[in-house]
This record gives structure tokens, sequence and C-alpha cells, in this order.
């Protein structure tokens, strides 16, 4: 390992006079990736906050390259050579790759006060070539997938010579190949000497790149390890802080019942072709795939929210034409998104309201809201999930995001629709959550509910299926029974080889 | 103004950490408007000996209560996430409509209701584009701001409609128990509105457009309904001021309702209401309406030009966003 780049010790930081860590060390050298762990809450976001210049600690020191970090402003970072990549990227959609990679910096031309774009495109593929990435500086940020956008980020970075590079669950919105890209690019970067920390909840990357791990666990410092020295399971027990059995419940006793959605060639215009499948009550289906398989389209298409061009429907053994999430709705489907920020919460609205906006149908008479009964209601799932809230009347953006996606079960569950599908649930939430949210899947079985389950991360999709469907570019390319499927198979299908 | 309001919300995302902080916020703001109004309300007392007279607060009432009646539109537009720039020319189209049936010998009441008609169908036009033609709120409902006036114009070709039957003018003139109309009206359809807004499904359905539209949609509201909703809602607010107005000045002119838009908007934001949506209040509105109310009634009193109220109402309405986005960062 190298000589020591940043050093961070009792570091105290509270939040109104809630505390957020108290006495956290952190130890980075140079040329290893250090990974940073711990549930939601636990602190890792304040103590990169603090590494960035984003807020200041209330106590203690922390120390790069030897000398006392102070940062006025998180502008000056760039001129430190920290960067940080966070899981919802910065870039501006309608600039190139080029502008957005040098933006604040752009190379001069000879009359001041203008660009020389050529100059700029130029740099720009020199470092874009440097990651050994094949992408046009020139084109639309808008126009790359998640990984490439994420590869420009990371690129930007690189830019101003980045010695600690900071890695907020990268892979979250990546494919297997596409990790495997980033992987290179984080190897590499090791090689020259670059210090990356790297947050993420998924346990199973980890080992593939990992040198030395950091736990922290409700804003404390608890451990640190080399990786070879520990085991993933050592490391979700010092996390959670007690014994986890296994990351799954155990299988209740619950067999498939009777057919409730047939799926008939559905089609549309842009990425599904003819897909067809049958759902059971008493089921979990799971649905695995490559990022860009279709599976989130096959989801959107089968509630209503986009247009089929060809397809039928059936649900209890009747033909349905939905089309709309109305529709979709009465018919007794219920959609998880996968992006709960973006397309499953009202963030400036409090959770009663959250919760109710899909069943004022019940909670309302003439269109008039019977406020005592969702209050009521509200307060049974608050209670019932363990939403942490003031109260129900708490706006949901101030909640942690494995609160938030509560909200979200809650408002489904208070809905107790036939067909569930969530899609990504488990997505950016910690071990505990994603355990509850397992129970819950369980649940809702037992309750002869058909759960529909879309995920990319496999151990999910073999842990928790009953069956499985892989899809790739807009077909399902296979329905494999649980007992059939082990993630070669899936991944096999995923590549649709 | 409306950059820093769409800033601050953006700024509001939460991180993972848990944050004290319940749903004061709204109750913050509006307390925030109130004390504003408060503060306003004393330093005019004791500035001028004739501001805390009945008459003059009766007359501040009525000066306000058009502009707030179309505010109270403008505030379901706002929290819906969009902006309604026609109100004004509704208004004046609205008025127009009334008066030149009435001279032409149709009975007061039938005046009236086709002309409030008239604003409603101009909101679900305006709707209508917006939601099933994709248009911008902004540039549809300028457009329609155009295309409003331009039909007062055509049909009074210019010049005002008079000669009203002056039975007429109670909506507008008439006190009951010596409080104006037009007050009276205000109060009344401010507490309807408030009620819909807060206790019905539609305004639960308006604060979830506007708050996330695409999260709303996906929760099986009907989008584009509800959006038809606040706009014909819009115009039929924006038509009864007109109605209201024409009856007070019992003649209906071209230019009336200039303006009205800004007002209302204003009206809206010193209140509460957020540029980008999912926020504000009919009450809130109704203080943000008073404030300016107040504001022009005591400089009139304390004899400042017409000119300098101007620039301390566009004072007022920064600094009130501006101290609004102070307090949600110190948070």
């Amino acid at each position: 390992m190298g000589e020591m780049l940043l050093e961070a010790v009792d570091i105290y930081k509270s939040y109104s006079g809630v505390s957020v860590l108290r006495n956290v060390q952190l130890h980075i050298r140079r040329g290893e990736v250090h990974a940073l762990m711990g549930e939601n809450g636990a602190g890792k976001s304040t103590l990169m906050k603090i590494l960035t210049g984003v807020v200041k600690q209330d106590s203690g020191q922390v120390r790069y390259k030897g000398q006392p970090l102070r940062i006025q402003h998180p502008k000056e970072i760039q001129r430190l050579g920290i960067g940080i990549v966070y899981q919802e990227f910065n870039l501006l959609p309608d600039l190139t790759v080029a502008q957005n990679i040098f933006i604040g910096r752009e190379p001069g031309a000879r009359l001041r006060g203008f660009i020389s774009e050529r100059q700029l495109n130029e740099d720009a593929a020199k470092i874009l070539q440097q990651l050994k990435l094949k992408i046009n500086p020139r084109m639309k940020v808008s126009e790359l997938s998640v990984a490439e956008q994420q590869m420009v980020e990371i690129a930007k970075t690189l830019s101003y010579n980045c010695e600690l590079l900071i890695l907020d669950e990268p892979t979250a919105a990546l494919t297997e190949s596409e990790i495997d890209t980033l992987f290179d690019v984080i190897h590499d970067l090791k090689a020259q000497g670059v210090a990356i920390i790297y947050i993420s909840h998924r346990m199973n990357e980890l080992k593939r790149i990992v040198d030395r791990v950091t736990v922290l666990r409700d804003g404390q410092y608890i451990s640190e390890h080399l990786f070879q020295d520990t085991t993933v399971d050592k490391l979700i027990q010092e996390m959670v802080g007690r014994e986890l059995t296994s990351k799954f419940p155990g299988k209740p006793d619950y067999s498939r019942g009777k057919k409730t959605l047939e799926v008939k060639n559905v089609s549309t215009k842009q990425l599904l072709r003819n897909i067809s499948f049958e759902a059971y009550e008493g089921e979990i289906l799971g649905i695995a795939g490559l990022m860009g398989a279709g599976r989130t389209e096959l989801a959107r298409a089968i509630f209503g929210a986009d247009r089929m061009v060809t397809g039928e429907i059936w649900i209890q053994g009747k033909k349905v034409a939905i089309q709309t999430p109305a529709e979709g709705i009465r018919h007794g489907i219920g959609y998880i998104t996968e992006d709960r920020k973006k397309d499953g919460l009202m963030l400036s609205i409090n959770i009663k309201d959250n919760i109710m906006i899909s069943n004022y149908d019940k909670y309302s008479t003439a269109g008039w809201v019977k406020e005592n009964e969702a209050k009521r209601v509200t307060d049974h799932y608050i209670t019932r999930l363990g939403i942490k809230a003031v109260n129900r009347n708490q706006e949901v953006g101030n909640l942690s995001g494995g609160n938030q996606q509560k909200v979200v079960l809650a408002k489904w569950l208070c809905r107790h629709t036939n067909i569930l599908i969530f899609d990504e649930p488990t997505r950016g939430i910690d071990v505990g959550a994603k355990y509850e949210v397992y129970e819950l899947m369980y649940e809702l079985v037992l309750n002869g509910v058909t759960v529909i389950m879309i995920s990319s991360e496999l151990p999910e999709i073999l842990g928790m299926s009953d069956r499985i469907l892989v899809m790739a570019e807009g077909r399902i390319t296979a329905d494999l029974s649980a007992e059939d499927a082990d993630q070669e198979k899936i991944t096999h299908y995923a590549m649709n080889q | 103004m409306l950059l820093e309001n769409i800033m601050k919300r953006k700024s509001e995302l939460p991180d993972s950490g848990a944050k004290p902080t319940g749903n004061r916020s709204v109750n913050f703001q509006k307390l925030g408007a109130f004390l504003g109004l408060i503060l306003l309300g004393l330093f005019f007392s004791f500035a001028s000996s004739s501001f805390l007279q009945v008459n003059n607060l009766l007359n501040i009432a009525l000066q306000t209560s058009i502009v707030a009646i179309v505010a109270i539109g403008q505030t379901y537009v706002i929290i819906k996430g969009g902006i309604d720039l026609s109100v004004g020319s509704i208004a004046a189209l609205s008025g127009v409509i009334a008066a030149q049936m009435m001279t032409s010998g149709s009975p007061i009441w039938i005046a009236v209701i086709v002309g409030i008609v008239g604003g409603i169908v101009c909101g679900l036009l305006n709707g209508a584009i917006i939601s099933y033609g994709n248009i911008p709120p902004f540039i549809a409902t300028l457009g329609m701001m155009g295309i409003a006036r331009g039909a007062v114009l055509v049909i009074t070709d210019g010049t005002p409609v008079s000669g009203l039957p002056r039975s007429y003018g109670v909506l507008g003139g008439g006190t009951v128990f010596g409080i104006p109309m037009p007050v009276i009206l205000m109060v009344i359809i401010s507490i309807i509105m408030a009620v819909i807004l807060s206790r019905s499904r539609f305004g639960r359905s308006v604060y979830a457009i506007g708050s996330n539209e695409k999260a709303a949609f996906l929760s099986g509201i009907n989008v584009n309904k509800t959006k038809l909703g606040v706009y014909a809602l819009s115009g039929m607010l924006a038509g009864i001021a007109g109605i209201i107005l024409t009856s007070r000045l019992i003649s209906a002119a071209p230019t009336a309702g200039q303006n009205y838009e800004l007002d209302a908007i204003a009206a809206a934001v010193i209140g509460g209401a957020s540029l980008s949506g999912g926020v504000g209040t009919i009450v809130g509105t109704l203080i943000g309406a008073f404030i300016m109310g107040i504001l022009r009634n005591g400089l009139n009193l304390l004899g400042v030009s017409y000119y300098w109220q101007q620039i301390a109402i566009g004072i007022v309405i920064v600094g009130a966003v501006y101290i609004d986005t102070l307090r949600q960062k110190a948070k």
C-alpha cells in the first residue's frame, strides 16, 4: 500500500442538535480502493460532504497530503485533486461530453473570453482515450447511456488530475458488462496511484476491487479491515450490529394458486417484441435482465403507463383494456417504480397525502376526502412498516431513502392490489430495510397477491423468486423455475447467447 | 424571482441523514407573510391617522377584492406547477361579453352567466392546449392573453361599453351591512376555494401534480383532466372578477384587467406559493394580496406617488421570496 493520502480523526458533526457523526475516523492511502460501508443513515454521505467541503465538521481534523484540509468552497476541491461522482449525476444534458468535462475551465481561444471548441474536443478525446472509452466528445450527454454518463463524470474528475476519487454507489444503474468496464477503469486509476473511496451496498462487487474497508454504523466508526482479512458476513454483521442469519428471510409455506395475469404478444413502439407470459397468485415472479432489456418498459406497458402497439392483457381470465395507470390500478395492478424520487413520490408533500394519492376512491365520498379515515389509515401504515418520521405530516422529501421507499410501499399496500410489480425494490436502501422489503413480499404472497419483481441483482432474483423470466433486447429469452436457475444460466440468457 | 424560487425547491432535496424538520415550513411561510401584513398595518397606522379608519379599511378590502379573486385561481395554477398569464385579458373579455349582452337587451343574470362561461371556455382552451397539446403553460396562456384581449378590442371596437342597467351595479357597488359586495363575494369564494383545495380529491391532485407530475400520473391521477379543471377554474374566477369590475364601473373598458395576471402571481408568491409547484395556500395568497393592497393604500395616504409605489411593490415581491429563500437555506 502507498503512503497516507487522507486521514480523518475524531470527526464530530451534528445537524440542529441531532448528532450524525461521532468520533469517526478514516485513513486513505494512495493507490487503494477503500470501501466505505454502512447502512443508510450511518453517516457516509455526511462524511463525504465534509471531505468535499459541502459541510464543515464541528470538531476533528482532516489531513490531506499531510496538511490540514481547508475547503472554503466546494469548487476548491478541483484544485486539491479531490473528485466525487454522485449517484445522481451532475451533468448538463444539453451540453456535449467535452463541454461537460471542462465546464468552467474551458481552454481559451486567442480572443479573450471565447472558447476554442477544437482544443476542447481534443483535450476531452485525450482523457476519454486514457480511460479507453469509445465516447465521442461532441455527443450530447443526453444521448449517452447511464454508464457512459458515469464515465464522463469520472473523466471530468481526471481532467483536473484527481488524486482522491469518491464514487457513490457507482454501479447502481449499470449492467454487468458496464460494471466490468468501470472496474477496468478503476484498476487503471489505482495503478496510476489514485486513491478511490468506494461507497456501495453491493457486497458481491466489493470482492472484486476493494483493498480495504471502513465500516460506519449510526454515525460511529466501527472498524477498518484489509478486505482479504474479513468476510462479507462479518462486514454485514458490523454494519447492522446484529447477526444476520441470512440476507433473505426464510421462505414461508405457500403454493401457487390460479392464474391471475396473462400477457399475450405485447409489443411497444420502442422496445418490446411479442412478450407473452403468465403470472399466478401466490407466486413471486422474478424478471431478470440487463439494463435496457425492457423490463421496466414491460411493467409500464402492463400498468398502462406506456402504450402497447399490439398485444392483450388478461386479468383473472378476462381481457382488459388498460390505457392509463388509473385503469391499471382499477384492474388491481400496482407498480412500484424503479426511481422513487423521480417517479414514485411527491417530495414536497407529506406522508399522508403521498400514501392517499392512489387511494382516494376508498377514502373519499363524492370527491371529498374522508380526512379522519385517511389519518387513521396513514398512522396504521406508519406503525406497520416502521416508517421513521416525526409524524404523518412530515414532508416525504425530508425522509431517508429507506423510509421513502416504505412510503411508496404503504401506498400500494393500502390499495390491496392483486398484482404488485416491484421494480428494483431494494436499490439504494440499506441491508436492514432490504430484509424488511423481502419479508413484506412474502407476506403479500401468503395473502394471495401476485408479486412480480424486476431486479438487476442476481442474488435477489435467485433468493426470492419462485419463477424467473429473463429478458434481453425487448424479448423474453427464458422462463426458469427457481430450482433450475443459477447465476450463470441467467446471465447467459440475459446476454441472449 | 422565478429562478430563486425554483432553486430554493431544488436545494431542498434530502440527504440520507434524518432531519428533525416536519411540515413546519409551510406554516412558517404563512406566518411570515402574516407577520409582514401586521407590521405593515402597524406602520401605516402610526404614519397616517386616516389609515385605521373603518372607511379606509373597507376601501382597502374593496380595492383588493377583485385581484384577490383572480389570485385565488392563479394559486391553483401555480400549485399545479403552471402559470396563467391570460387572467387579465379573460376578465376583460367576460366583462365585455356581459356588457354587450346587456346593452342588446338580455336579462342581467343571463348576461352574467354567459360572461362567466366565456371565462371558463377560455380557461378550458388554455388547459386543453397545455395538457393535450403539450405546450408550456407560459406560452399557451401568453397566447390566450393576446387572443382574449384582441377579442375584447374586436367586440368593442376599442371603445368602452357603457349605458348598462343601474341594477347591474349592485354586484360591484352595493353593500350589505356596510360591507361592499365585492368583499363579501371575495370572502365566499375564498372559503369555497380553500375547502376544495385542501379537502377534495381534486385539490389533492393539484398538489400532487405540482409536486411531481410523473409520480402523480403513475399513482393513477388523471393528470390531463385535472389540468383542464385547474385552468377552467382560473378562467372562471377571472371571469367573475371581470363581471364585478364591470359592475363597479357600470361600464366595460377594453383595457380593463391589465396587469391583473402579474398582481395575481405576486400575491400568490408573496403568500408562499412556489412557482415550481406543489406548494401554496389560499390563505397565503389572500395575505399576499392584502400586503400589496395595504402598501398601495398606505403609500397613497402618505402622499407617495404612484411611480414610487411601483418600486416599493417590486421590492416587496423580491424581498418576500428572498427572505423565504434565506430561511430555507438556514434549515
